[in-house]
């Protein structure tokens, strides 16, 4: 311990720590500035940004005595006591807060940026925020926020708000109102796991394996258990219930005792006084392993020579086969006047959610915790408790998980990460205990984007009209089952794109492999197999000499067609409209439309993409959720679900439903989201359903309460029911009025809760194979993309996407278009900078800094349109967004690079290398990246 | 994990030797540590017990300017070169190379010396001080002496500082008089790979006519496992017109002569051999320019 001496937000500091301090640790643990995040301890994601003497350095990797007797301002020293700093009000008003962990450091770049430069260029933001990433935003938002705070401490007038014109707007539906928790969350105030702290908490790590498949001879914990600080040191033995976890399927050990199946398998945990201790117990334990033969590919998984890696899965290596089998296939090729047919790779990719995984257990007696507690940002907190319950031998009524918020999650987070092991360490040391996990684990361990082999043949008949759809595709679902089932099911029954195919044959393997589990990921599959089907769309539209818009135009899915699953659509289908509103926009792009055009050594062109994407689980899967209202005297509302927000908006979402219902100032309503004990089950936060599903709960719960006020109010003033209105939090009758607390009010002293739930269930949905109705809606984009390819170098530039997306209705607009273009980004990563390498079962890309997200430098201008064709049964009309918007980017941005420079990129990323190579060559397919190739 | 015990932040490059031999090889020295903090992470180092930091020692951080020769200290940062204006006006192509390493935050703490005693062979920074010419004053093995930049590389990541006992402290390089102009690029691979696929720099001085080569200075990395100046096409380019006709001669004598290597995941050996024609290109173009734009002496 040493003594530390600097300025802290403009405060004098003083204190004794270790030397080994960074700068971040000293910030978050000693002084309690906990605004400021951890993301990588790389130097790679710029969110721990602090200004050090006013200019900004990471602090992850800045040693805090470096800092000594220096200036530090961190992000809770940005705004005057009450008074919001320009960038912080900006970034509200401009929608450039999701999920909020990056905010901090975003933040601070800026305002570091408009200290030296008041007026910057774009050019100057985008180099100044050059490594700061956003996971959430696609940036679009972020850099008019800039901009505009830029203008206002200039004493300027702040930019207008980009929100998409909506049709008919409500009281509080279809309007841009700010999310839940934004001001805390540009202030540094909002908590996420890694921000809580108790008294006498513990630190844990995990030991994992290093091999992709072994068989564990010993586990000899002896030593570290020794180690002082050392308070407990867990393995299977340890394990009180079921020593198995997993969505779908339970095949998934909470510690590894008989054999491991990848590199990250948990064999061990540790809870010590310290994380330091704990890391240093975990080098002490000693694992004996005997060596596996590795299946590190789906095919050969497939194959009967692969070793078997669950023998008690009845199909061995297969998790499961599934089939589309629509109409004739034979008959459908027959017909075809033109048939072509390729073979399409998908690389393994990863979410990158800024926040790594966190996880605290507290145990049943500590101070105010009655029962096993579990705090955690994960997206289905009642499967976790499910989970953790069976894993700890105990009733789920005796687990409490509750949510805090979540730094991203985008489908990574729904398989359990530490929860089950810190409830284990946390009731054998009787003492609350934090599980983070660093970057590096987290790349390592939690599922990932299924790489995938897809062959697709597409047949059509003279005129464009598409006759049949043969498909086979390969999924690596990795060392466990998590979600394969389902991602790989929507990646099948997806496989003929959003167009009419009368036959068609889909034969889909979902494989068990020794690589890193594969799980949920935005566009859940979908993403996937658009890759292919929408190249092969442009195939077709070559031979036949079809305008490849004209082609998707002839073939669009429209009301009155019958999908490949045999499902009727009868309402709500967009698609026509988005092919229209993207075919208008790129005209209004030149005075006269080309698709491809040359300027000096750079290839310019047009490519285009169509996806659907369902909303909700479907497929015969009860699909519920569930929400509570209640009304305060003060005239305030609280919303109750257990729905989780990562960023992506629920909490708004269900607190503009109960503000419509109520016609309550939106402001009125509070929201409480995922607490197992507090509020109910609202489902997973998973298949583009929250909007729909418990957007439609709260909806009900909320006229519920409606009701009932108007009940008690009538009663309490002795008129009919009918003769009440509601009006700006006011119950209007006769000319005169009641506000909604006075209501409360009597309710109370009758006895009376003002309170109400509901439980609303999809409608109902009918499994593969059965015909009918596989899903209750489904959401359609339109995609343009203008990629400008560099003739001597082979890279790949988007200046431009035009977007057009039918979500049903924008609940919220502006935050809906933060989804959209946060969806575009994230695509435009799976396309040309994303792939999770991993090498004979032993992944490569271990650090972030060998996995490259898209920085606002790559981020394109995104031009987003919505066509709101209504769903019935949605909330106002809505379906989902989530995953629309990074389904069909990828494959637009490919049929771009083969109209500018006449090669077409089977195999993502896209590799500038090959690329160039077969430009050179006079090759016009590329089958794989230069490494790669054999 | 604690990945040193102590840190220390001498103000001289005395104090700060006689730490390190009173550590007797268990501490060493850092800069900006954004390399090696994140290797230190990464577990591609034992855990040092003390961090000797040689930023606020104040002669290792300035930019001076002594007749023709231009210092610069170990730990001056990119930000400081990029804003510097006379590396703008009399070595471009170091600006050019600093401001593309990382983004603020990184380039506000990352020296020059780091990057130079990281010893990659296609740092960014390296690559233009050895097109430039530059030496490297440093003591080791308590010998206080000017080495030619490139005797500091033995390999990938191995320099000749040994830095659990030796000081970088600055280099010197000839500004760039009349009729000089210099220019550096770089060619990336947008995936995972923090490395550059190839970074050229040049620095070429005209005859006094403006129309041809009088004297050129190149690095291309990597090539091999240290930078090296390229002699056989320096030579080549003296006495021939600078234009287009040289431009694509030399070009075709660096593709045929040059023999890069393919690197994992970062490119193939036949991509390296495309850039060295676009990044020649590029960079002779600029600096052709920049001297003519120079022919007056800029003081």
């Amino acid at each position: 311990m040493s003594a530390l001496q600097m300025i802290v937000n403009g405060t004098a500091v003083d204190v004794d720590v270790p030397e080994s301090r960074t700068l971040a640790q000293l910030l978050r643990y000693d002084l309690g500035l906990t605004g400021t995040k951890i993301g990588c301890e790389e130097a790679e994601c710029g969110i721990c940004t602090v200004l050090v003497d006013g200019v900004p350095v990471d602090s992850c990797i800045y040693p805090a005595f470096k800092a000594q007797g220096r200036s530090v301002t961190t992000i809770e020293g940005l705004a005057q006591g009450e008074e919001l700093h320009p960038l912080q009000r900006s970034f509200i008003d401009h929608g450039a807060v999701q999920c909020g962990f990056c905010t901090p450091g975003l933040i601070m770049n800026a305002a570091a940026l408009l200290n030296e430069n008041p007026d910057p260029s774009d050019e100057a933001i985008k180099h100044a925020l050059k490594d700061t990433f956003c996971r959430c935003t696609g940036y679009a938002s972020v850099m008019q926020a800039i901009r505009s705070a830029a203008r206002a401490r200039r004493g300027e007038a702040p930019l207008p708000v980009n929100d998409p014109p909506v049709s008919e707007p409500m009281h509080a539906i279809s309007r841009s109102v700010p999310p839940i928790e934004v001001v805390e969350k540009v202030t540094g105030q909002a908590r996420y796991t890694d921000d809580y702290h108790f008294p006498d908490m513990l630190y844990a790590r995990t030991l994992r394996s290093p091999h992709p498949h072994a068989r564990i001879l010993s586990i000899d914990t002896e030593q570290a258990r020794a180690l002082p600080g050392v308070r407990a040191v867990l393995t299977h033995a340890d394990v009180p219930g079921e020593n198995l976890h997993g969505l779908v399927y339970r095949d998934w050990p909470v510690l590894c005792g008989d054999v491991v199946r990848y590199v990250g398998d948990a064999v061990a945990v540790v809870a010590a006084d310290s994380e330091e201790i704990a890391a240093r117990a975990l080098k002490l334990i000693t694992v004996e392993y005997e060596s596996l033969p590795v299946v590190a590919d789906p095919k050969y998984a497939h194959s009967p020579e692969a070793p078997v890696l669950h023998p008690q899965h009845p199909t061995g290596n297969l998790l499961k086969h599934i089939k589309v089998r629509h109409g004739d296939i034979e008959q459908g090729f027959a017909e075809a006047d033109v048939i072509v047919e390729r073979e399409y790779r998908t690389p393994t990719t990863e979410h990158a959610f800024l926040e790594p995984e966190c996880a605290i257990g507290v145990p049943a007696g500590y101070p105010d915790h009655e029962k096993l507690t579990i705090y955690v940002g994960s997206q289905i907190p009642y499967q976790d408790r499910n989970q953790i319950a069976r894993a700890m031998g105990l009733a789920e009524e005796q687990v409490r998980v509750i949510g805090t918020l979540i730094g991203g999650g985008f489908g990574g987070k729904e398989d359990i990460a530490g929860q089950i092991h810190v409830a284990l360490l946390a009731t054998v040391t009787g003492l609350p205990v934090k599980m983070l996990y660093t970057r590096q684990e987290s790349l390592i361990f939690h599922p990932k984007r299924h790489a995938t082999i897809i062959r697709i043949k597409t047949g059509a008949k003279r005129d464009g009209r598409l006759t049949a759809v043969e498909a086979e595709l390969y999924g690596d679902g990795g060392a466990y089952a998590s979600l394969s089932d389902k991602v790989m099911t929507r990646a099948t029954t997806h496989a003929t794109g959003p167009y009419n195919v009368p036959h068609a044959k889909i034969d889909c393997y979902a494989m068990y492999t020794n690589n890193v589990p594969s799980g949920a990921f935005r566009g859940f599959g979908v993403t996937q197999s658009a890759f292919a089907v929408e190249q092969n769309m442009d195939l077709l539209a070559e031979e036949l000499g079809i305008d490849p818009l004209e082609l998707r135009l002839i073939n669009a899915q429209k009301v009155g067609v019958t999908t490949a699953t045999g499902q009727l659509l009868r309402e709500s289908v967009g698609l026509i409209e988005t092919i229209a509103d993207v075919r208008r926009d790129m005209q209004h792009e030149q005075p006269e439309f080309r698709w491809a055009w040359r300027e000096g050594r750079k290839a310019y062109a047009w490519g285009i993409a169509c996806a659907y994407k369902n909303t909700g689980l479907g497929g015969g899967a009860p699909d519920r959720s569930e929400a509570e209202v209640e009304a305060f005297e003060d005239g305030t509302v609280e919303v109750r679900t257990a729905a989780a927000d990562m960023g992506q908006g629920i909490a708004h979402v269900v607190a503009q439903c109960a503000a419509e219902e109520l016609r309550l100032a939106y402001d009125h309503v509070r929201v409480l989201l995922c607490d197992t004990d507090l509020t109910p089950n609202g489902g997973p936060t998973t298949a583009s359903r929250q909007t729909f599903m418990t957007g439609n709960a709260a909806r009900l719960a909320a006229g519920a309460l409606r009701d009932a006020l108007t009940q008690s109010a009538a009663e309490m003033l002795d008129i009919a029911p009918e003769q009440i209105r509601y009006e700006e939090g006011l119950l209007r009758y006769n000319g005169d009025s009641l506000r909604v607390g006075q209501v409360v009010q009597w309710m109370k002293s009758h006895g009376l809760s003002a309170r109400a739930r509901y439980e609303y269930w999809a409608p109902p949905t009918q499994a593969l194979g059965t015909g009918g109705d596989m899903h209750f809606a489904f959401s359609y984009a339109t995609q343009a993309a203008l990629v400008e390819v560099d003739l001597d170098t082979g890279e790949v530039h988007v200046h431009k996407v035009l977007s057009s997306t039918d979500i049903g209705r924008a609940i919220n607009p502006l935050m809906l278009q933060g989804q959209i273009e946060g969806g575009i980004v994230m695509a435009l990563g799976n396309c040309l900078t994303e792939s999770f390498i991993i090498e004979d079962g032993v992944p490569w890309s271990r650090l972030l800094s060998r996995y490259k997200m898209p920085g606002i430098k790559t981020a394109p201008e995104i031009i987003s349109r919505l066509v709101e064709a209504r769903a019935s049964e949605g909330p106002y009309g809505a379906k989902g967004v989530g995953e629309i918007p990074s389904i069909n980017t990828s494959p637009a941005i490919c049929n771009a690079i083969y109209n500018a420079v006449g090669v077409r990129v089977f195999s993502l990323p896209v590799d500038q290398d090959a690329l160039l190579r077969a430009m050179r060559a006079g090759e016009h397919e590329v089958y794989a990246a230069w490494h790669d190739l054999r | 994990m604690k990945l040193w015990e102590h840190y220390h932040t001498p103000t001289t490059v005395d104090e700060a030797l006689s730490l390190l031999a009173q550590y007797a090889g268990r501490a060493r020295i850092i800069a900006g540590g954004t390399d090696l903090l994140v290797e230190m992470r990464a577990g591609e180092h034992e855990p040092h017990h003390a961090l000797i930091d040689i930023t606020r020692i104040a002669e290792l951080t300035t930019i001076a300017r002594d007749g023709e020769q231009i210092t610069i200290g170990a730990g001056v940062t990119h930000t400081q070169i990029v804003h510097s204006a006379l590396l703008q006006q009399r070595a471009a192509c170091l600006v050019e190379s600093c401001g593309v390493v990382g983004g603020p935050q990184v380039r506000n703490v990352a020296t020059l010396g780091g990057n130079v005693a990281h010893a990659l062979p296609a740092g960014d920074g390296t690559v233009s001080l050895v097109a430039l010419g530059a030496e490297a004053e440093a003591v080791i093995g308590g010998e206080r002496r000017w080495h030619p930049i490139q005797a500091l590389y033995l390999g990938p990541g191995k320099s000749l500082l040994n830095p659990a006992r030796d000081v970088l402290l600055r280099f010197r390089l000839a500004a760039c008089g009349p009729r000089e102009g210099t220019a550096f690029d770089r060619i990336m691979r947008p995936q995972g790979v923090a490395l550059p696929i190839l970074g050229c720099a040049v620095r070429v001085r005209l005859t006094a006519d403006g129309t041809r080569f009088e004297r050129a200075q190149l690095c291309i990395a990597p090539l091999g496992p240290t930078p090296e100046r390229l002699l056989e096409l320096e030579v080549f380019l003296v006495g021939k017109t600078a234009d287009e006709v040289s431009l694509r001669s030399v070009i075709d004598l660096a593709q045929s002569s040059l023999h890069p290597r393919a690197s994992k995941y970062r490119a193939s050996a036949e991509y390296r051999r495309e850039m060295i024609g676009v990044l020649l290109e590029r960079t002779l173009t600029r600096a052709v320019e920049r001297a003519r734009a120079a022919s007056v002496d800029p003081r």
